[in-house]
Parts: structure tokens; C-alpha cells; sequence
């Protein structure tokens, strides 16, 4: 067994963290774009029923195929990657909000407070959170707010683990104790000075974030308690296609495509943003 | 040896606390949402009248107030009573999770094993030679892992193994014969039939297990020892096996027990794909029939499961790391932390 080492400087790859910011950027930018021009690309209603076109192959006028309503298959994924994107930026917001708040408090005022939010933490990890999520759902009416919310209020978790540890280290640097000598109050150095060292990593999980809850929406949708037909989502196109999937497989492959190429451009991106913010973690 | 106990009482009284957050949270939120299980049987059906209606309210004590109800839940909890099913058959909740355990427990175990047993080889030979081949190769099938949803890949598995190249089964315990089949017959049906399943359990948690695992033995193999090791030419299997991997499982036992929350919740989808009698599938008829008592009794488990997850975990860790018995024995020896 040689010692080898690697190079200091390897040359960059398709797969280094550069080549997968940029991969990241190309799905996820491509995605969004689909999904904001949806009207304008989709070459039809997406919800437009057509009994003469059912469960049509991929075809010229239906490039990916119709589905068992003779709604064609195209449309109705870039539709509903409109939903996805929508699910996923919200619940993160709501997520990353809530996370970021608590996070600053526990870590900056310590003792009684950092206990009480960090066994909060503790608690909400322990849930089996997807049982949850599917009760509250069922209740609630499934609807998109309904499901933004609960993805959110799930899913705080992590950012705030984050953020706590971010804070701690950075409460004793010296910029902090200038500002406090200078009599800034607790409130102005949290957020004038705290919060902007503390974003990178946030940004991070944000990012990886939105594509958990990207899934999360589409497991949902696909146990029907997600998005209500006749709205289209790439979980609930899933769930129609696995009734047809002997005679119809097209329907059941695409929105999986979608979700997949979605999902790992997040988590290209993210990963690839953590390599790039974090320099200890640069090997 | 007072200290350690006084440890062990805290972790359980932390366990309970634990519990009592999440029954709280759940058993409010369920029953403050707005509708009620017994609207199923009555607004919905024409033919029952409003005398009826708070008859069943009665019967199921939905009339009290939400903390009376809480109370009367927590302390048939403590007699481990865990109610009746509101579904019309109202057999006791235990029996009806008791029957079902079997299988959801087995299907995650034999995943869990064959997760480790492809995880950890993939983790140590990615990091051994990172950046090499084998790591990049793997990294792109972990990242494809991670963002393929499972009931696509259940999907695809279907068209694949039960369509296009019908060899395995694809809904359902058992085939239609299965009675009259010999022992060995019936263990070869229920097999072919847990195949598809237990797969997708096993790629759930591939992905993280094999990253995790790669990323604590890249933690361990740039240890002074470790180069100490290779220095003194010790041959890659022994530095490997020995001083590095030993090492790096430790973290693994910790991420065991913190994988039960997304253990319970993929059960869900993958028992409602294949129609598979389960837990799962018992909690999302729970969920979508109102069926209070049993939703409880799921999520109750669920909690369970859960907690004992993270408490194996730290008792895992404190027997496996002699470190940390080291620190523990020190603190008996009086001194203050």
C-alpha cells in the first residue's frame, strides 16, 4: 500500500464542488424557469379534460403522453412543478424563520432559555413527525396553506441547532463585546451583528431544505392527502399513473423524473455551497 | 457508582418528559381540529338523527372538555389500556397494532441488517480512497439516492419486476393459493412477496447510512494514529480493520437510533404501495376513517419506538467506547465535572 496523497490542488472535475454548483444551478434554475413559464410552455390546459385523447402515448400534440382524463402529461408537470417549488420555498421560509429565531435567542441568552428551546428541540426530533403530518393534514382539509404550514412547523429542527451553535461561538468574539460596550442593546447586536455571521450555514440547510420538503409534499400528494385533484402535483400524477401502470407506464415515470431532477438539484446546490461557505470542511 | 445512577435517573426522567410533550402535542392537535370521528357515521349518514349523534359523542366521551379527555387517555395509558378502535369492529387498539407488528418490525429489521451490510463497506471504501473512482462513482449514486422518492422507485420496481418482466409480485402477503401450500411453499410466497419491499427500506436508508459512514471514517483516517499505523507499515487490511473502522462505527450506533422517526413514516407509503398489512397502512386507515383511539395508539408507539431508539443509542455508545467509560468511571471517583 503506496502513501499517496492527493495533489494539493486537483484539477477540477465534473464532479468537484464547482462542477456541482454548477449542475445544481443548471436543474434548479432550469426547473424554476419551467415552472414560472408554465403558461406560456405548456401546450395545454393542464386541467382540460379530453375524451377523445385518453391515456395517449407520447405523441407529437402530447409530447410526453395524456393521462386516464385525456389531460395532457406535459402541461400538468409544469404545473405542478409550480406547486412543488411554491411548497418548498414556503415551508422553508416558515421553517428557517421559526429556526432562526429561536436559534439567535437560545444560543445568545443561554442558561434557563437555551435549556427550555433546546429540550423543545429535543422533543419535536422525537417525533415520528410524518405520522403527524399525515394526521394534521387528513383533519385540516388538505390544502396548500394546510400543508406549507405543518411541512414548516415540522422542519424547524435542524436550523436551529444550527443557528444556537453559530451564535455561541460568535457571542464572545470581540466585535460582539465592542458593541455591547459601546451600549448596543441585546436586539441591535442579535440582528446587526450576529445574524449576518451566523447566515451561511442557514443558508445552507435552507437550501437542502427545500428539497426535503419538496418530497415530503410529494409523498403526500401521493397518498392523496397532498395536493386535491383536479390541481395537478408530481405526487398525485404519480398516484393516478400507478392505477393505469399496466397500460399507461408513461404516467408513472415523468413526474418521478421531475421530482428527482428537482430534488438532487437542491441538494447539489446546497451540498456544493457548504463545500464553498465552509472552508473547514475543504479537505 | 451514585453518579452514574443519578445519570441514568435524569436520561429517564428526560425520557418521560419527552413522552408527555409529545402526547400532549399530539392528542391536541387531533382533537382540536375541526370536524369529529363520529360526523363519519352520522352527518354523513342521512338516516341517523342528532339524538343519535350525541349518543356516540357520549359513548366516546368527544362531549368532555379536551384536558378531561386527556386526563381519562393518560390514565388508561397508565393501566396500558390503549382504548378501543371508533371503526366499526371497536376491537381493542393493542390487538389491532399487536397483529401487525410482526410483520412492519421484521421487514425493518432484515432491512436494517442488509443496510449495514452494504452501508458500511461502501463508507470505508469511499473514504479510503477519496477522490478516487470508487468514491466519486459512489457519491453519484448516493446523491441520485437521496433524491429519488421511494414511491417512484416502488413504482418503477413494479413496471420493471411485475409488468415488463413479471417474476415477482407486486400487491399483497401472500398469493391467492398460499393456504394450500407446504411450509416451504408458504415461506418461498411470503419471501417473493417481501422482496420489493424490504429493497426500497434498504435503499431508504442506504443513501445517509453510506455517506455517514464515509464521513466518519475520513474523521478517523486523519488521526495521528493512523499515520502512525501506515507509517510503520502495517498492511492496508489491518489499519483498515483495526484501528480505523472500529472507530468510525461508533457514530453509526448514533444514527441508528435517530433513523426510527423516518423508519415509521416510510412504512407508511411503502405498506400502502404493495397493500402490505402492516403498521403503516393500519395508521393511515386510522388517519383517514377519524379513528382517534388508534391514531393515538400509533403515534404513542411511534414515540415509544423512538425514545428507546436514542436511549439504546446512548447506552450503545457508553458500552462501545471505551472512552467514555473511562469519563464515566472518573466521575464516580468523586470529581466534579
Amino acid at each position: 500500500m503506496s502513501l499517496r496523497r492527493r495533489k494539493p490542488l486537483a484539477p477540477p472535475t465534473w464532479l468537484s464542488r464547482y462542477g456541482m454548483l454548477a449542475l445544481g444551478l443548471v436543474l434548479v434554475g432550469g426547473m424554476s424557469l419551467a415552472a414560472i413559464l408554465a403558461p406560456w410552455l405548456s401546450p395545454a390546459d393542464p386541467n382540460a379534460i379530453n375524451v377523445n385523447a385518453l391515456l395517449l402515448k407520447p405523441c407529437a400534440a402530447h409530447p410526453l403522453g395524456t393521462d386516464a382524463l385525456g389531460r395532457d402529461v406535459l402541461s400538468r408537470i409544469l404545473y405542478g412543478g409550480r406547486v412543488s417549488l411554491w411548497v418548498g420555498f414556503v415551508a422553508v421560509g416558515i421553517s428557517t424563520t421559526i429556526g432562526l429565531a429561536l436559534g439567535l435567542v437560545a444560543g445568545y441568552f443561554g442558561r434557563l432559555t437555551d435549556e427550555i428551546i433546546m429540550r423543545l428541540v429535543d422533543v419535536m426530533l422525537c417525533f415520528p413527525s410524518f405520522f403527524l403530518i399525515l394526521a394534521v393534514i387528513a383533519f385540516l382539509e388538505p390544502s396548500l396553506i394546510n400543508i406549507m404550514a405543518v411541512i414548516g412547523l415540522t422542519s424547524w429542527m435542524g436550523v436551529a441547532r444550527l443557528v444556537r451553535a453559530e451564535t455561541l461561538s460568535l457571542r464572545g468574539r470581540d466585535f460582539v463585546l465592542a458593541a455591547r460596550v459601546s451600549g448596543a442593546g441585546s436586539a441591535r447586536i442579535i440582528i446587526r451583528h450576529i445574524l449576518p455571521n451566523a447566515l451561511a450555514p442557514v443558508l445552507v440547510s435552507a437550501t437542502l431544505g427545500v428539497a426535503g420538503a419538496i418530497l415530503v409534499e410529494s409523498s403526500l400528494s401521493f397518498l392523496g392527502l397532498g395536493v386535491q385533484p383536479p390541481d395537478a402535483s408530481w405526487g398525485n400524477m404519480l398516484m393516478d399513473g400507478k392505477e393505469v401502470l399496466e397500460v399507461a407506464p408513461w404516467l408513472s415515470v415523468f413526474p418521478g423524473l421531475a421530482i428527482l431532477f428537482t430534488v438532487l438539484g437542491y441538494n447539489l446546490l446546497g451540498e456544493s455551497l457548504r463545500d464553498i461557505l465552509d472552508p473547514r470542511l475543504r479537505r | 457508582m451514585t453518579r452514574t445512577l443519578l445519570k441514568i435517573a435524569a436520561k429517564l426522567a428526560w425520557v418521560a418528559v419527552v413522552f408527555f410533550g409529545i402526547t400532549v402535542i399530539s392528542f391536541w392537535v387531533i382533537h382540536l381540529a375541526p370536524g369529529k370521528p363520529t360526523d363519519l357515521q352520522t352527518t354523513l349518514n342521512p338516516g341517523a338523527s342528532a339524538v343519535a349523534r350525541e349518543r356516540l359523542e357520549k359513548l366516546y366521551g368527544l362531549d368532555q372538555p379536551i384536558h378531561v379527555q386527556y386526563g381519562q387517555w393518560l390514565s388508561r395509558m397508565g393501566r396500558l389500556d390503549f382504548g378501543r378502535s371508533m371503526s366499526g369492529d371497536s376491537r381493542p387498539v393493542w390487538d389491532k397494532i399487536e397483529e401487525r407488528l410482526p410483520l412492519t418490525f421484521g421487514m425493518n429489521i432484515v432491512s436494517l441488517f442488509l443496510t449495514l451490510a452494504v452501508a458500511i463497506p461502501i463508507g470505508v471504501a469511499a473514504a479510503w480512497r477519496q477522490g478516487g473512482v470508487f468514491d466519486r462513482v459512489s457519491t453519484v449514486i448516493v446523491f441520485a439516492g437521496f433524491a429519488m422518492p421511494g414511491f417512484w422507485l416502488a413504482l418503477l420496481l413494479m413496471l420493471l419486476f411485475g409488468i415488463a418482466w413479471p417474476i415477482l409480485p407486486i400487491s399483497g402477503l401472500t398469493s391467492l393459493g398460499f393456504a394450500k401450500l407446504s411450509f416451504w411453499g408458504k415461506t418461498w410466497d411470503l419471501c417473493r412477496h417481501l422482496i420489493l419491499p424490504v429493497f426500497l427500506y434498504t435503499f431508504g436508508s442506504l443513501a445517509g447510512m453510506s455517506r455517514f459512514m464515509r464521513t466518519s471514517m475520513l474523521e478517523v483516517l486523519r488521526q495521528d494514529y493512523i499515520l502512525s499505523a501506515r507509517a510503520k507499515g502495517l498492511p492496508a487490511r489491518t489499519v483498515i480493520f483495526r484501528h480505523a473502522m472500529r472507530n468510525a462505527l461508533l457514530p453509526v450506533i448514533t444514527i441508528l437510533g435517530l433513523s426510527v422517526p423516518g423508519l415509521i413514516g416510510g412504512s407508511v407509503i411503502i405498506e400502502s404501495i404493495f397493500a402490505l398489512p402492516g403498521l403503516g397502512q393500519l395508521f393511515y386507515q386510522a388517519v383517514m376513517s377519524r379513528d382517534y383511539p388508534l391514531i393515538m395508539g400509533s403515534l404513542v408507539l411511534g414515540a415509544v419506538l423512538t425514545l428507546a431508539g436514542n436511549l439504546l443509542a446512548d447506552v450503545g455508545y457508553g458500552l462501545a467506547d471505551p472512552r467514555i467509560r473511562a469519563s464515566a468511571a472518573k466521575d464516580d471517583g468523586g470529581e466534579g465535572e
